[in-house]
Formats: C-alpha cells, structure tokens, sequence
C-alpha cells in the first residue's frame, strides 16, 4: 500500500505543478523573458514565486519540526550547505540558457504537449547537456 | 497578475506534498537528470511526478493551446544551444528553478539563496545583451 502511495503523491503533485506553471505563463516563454527583461519588466514570474513561498515556506517551518515525513522513514533533503564554485559556475550557465529561450526544466517538460519541434529539441538537448555534466562531475570525483 | 499569483500557490501546495509525504525536494532538473539513470526503487515516484507534469501540459493544452503561445523571436537553433546550457548548468549547480528557487530558498538554504540570485542575474544579463544586440521578445 505504502509502496504505491509515493508514486501516487508524485503523480498529483506533478499535475498540480503543471497546472501551476500554466495558469502562470511560465509555458509561455516571453512572459519569463519579460521577467528578465528589464526595459520591459513584466513581474509574473516574481508573484509565481511569491504564491510558490507563500505556502512552501510556512509549511516547511511546521514540516520540519516532524521526524519523517508521512510515507518514508526519513527526510530526503540536501544536508550540504557550502557555496562552491560549480554551484555558482552552473547557475551561471543556467541563467544564459534560460534568458536566450525562456525555459527551465519544469515549464519544458509541460510544453513537450505543444509538440513543437522547437521544445522537443529544447528537452532533448536538456538530457544531453545534464549528461555532459554527470560526466564531468563524475570525472572529478 | 491574479493568475500568476494562484498557479504559484499551486505549485507551492506541489512542493508541499512532495515534502510533507515523500520527503522530497520537487527539483525537476534533478528528478529528470536521475529518473534517466540506472532504474532504482525511486524511480517509480520519479516516472509518476514525470507523468504528471507532462500529462498536465498535455491537458492544459487541449483547454486552451494559448498557455503555451511562444512570440519570442529567437531562432531554433538559439533554442537547441539554450536546452544545453539549462540541461548542463542545473546539473552542475544540483538545481533549476523549482529546487533552489522555490523549494531551496523556502528552506532558506545559503546555497539555494546564493543559485537562485546568480541565475536570475545571469538571465538578466543574458537578455539585456540580446536587447542590445537589437533582438525584440
């Protein structure tokens, strides 16, 4: 039973995040652009993020009070907190990509229903770029 | 800007699920960067969120294909070299725009904190160049 619940929990939380971007214009590249674009700033992207906060944050500060989670024996969470130089190097190169077309991960993955060339290229350029750096970061271990 | 505001609500109560039943961070470049790795015990809940945020778009486009309008004026090309660089710096940085922007920086983490101010900046950067350089969005 337990087994199942999991996945189950995902699959809504990956639905209603969908249904969240979209609802938000984050499908819609030029509305995230616009939010990069200073000379023609359009703040959606900032009250995505703050609705986002608005009820992750209060609920990660009672969540964090628990032991585990409902359905597991642990919490899964990052335990490093050092500030490297290929957190800042990645971000770096994310921010570029994400500016030059107006996607990141998440809104990608919702528009694959488009079935524009442009965004199944887009994704699967994506799988060859985290590839190129699993290798990278694998090479240095 | 209502919209914006109730879509970010429901991609908080997302991540909320996630964290609260599963444990999870709801980091979707580093779920899809692991859920196309060796097959574990987590990919099941991977594929599922997976599933989930593609079948959503799916059913959101077949309510209105205009939530997913693109008049931005770039190139195809533009597009399969952005794909690279979102693909490789999420990875390099371990997180996108869900994970440290909204999950990581909900947690106050330093290193979520410190990811979500560079891209933003560098995406900023990014677009004031290409404006300079003439191109209209």
């Amino acid at each position: 039973m337990d087994l199942l619940m999991k996945p189950l929990i995902a699959l809504v939380a990956g639905f209603l995040f969908s249904f969240g971007l979209c609802l938000g214009g984050m499908t819609r590249p030029q509305v995230v652009i616009g939010f990069l674009d200073l000379s023609a700033w359009n703040p959606a992207l900032l009250f995505v993020m703050l609705g986002a906060l608005l009820v992750h944050a209060p609920a990660y500060y009672f969540l964090k009070h628990r032991k585990t989670p409902f359905l597991d024996l642990h919490w899964h969470l990052p335990r490093t907190k050092k500030v490297t130089g290929r957190l800042v190097f990645g971000s770096m190169i994310f921010g570029i990509g994400w500016g030059l077309a107006g996607y990141c991960p998440g809104p990608a993955l919702a528009s694959l229903s488009t079935r524009s060339s442009e965004i199944i290229g887009f994704v699967l350029m994506m799988v060859a770029g985290m590839k190129a750096a699993n290798i990278l970061i694998g090479s240095k271990k | 800007m209502w919209m914006a505001f109730i879509g970010g609500l429901l991609i908080g109560l997302a991540a909320t699920l996630m964290l609260a039943f599963n444990g999870r961070i709801m980091g979707v470049s580093g779920l899809l960067n692991q859920s196309l790795k060796a097959p574990s015990q987590d990919s099941l809940w991977r594929w599922s969120f997976l599933f989930g945020l593609i079948g959503g778009g799916f059913l959101m486009h077949a309510l209105s294909p205009s939530f997913f309008a693109d008049t931005s004026a770039r190139t195809f090309i533009h597009v399969l070299i952005a794909g690279f660089l979102v693909g490789f710096g999420t990875t390099m940085a371990n997180g996108c725009t869900s994970g440290h922007g909204i999950c990581g920086v909900a947690r106050w983490s330093p290193r979520s904190v410190v990811a979500t101010g560079i891209f933003i900046l560098s995406g900023m950067i990014c677009v004031g160049l290409l404006r300079w350089m003439g191109w209209t969005f």
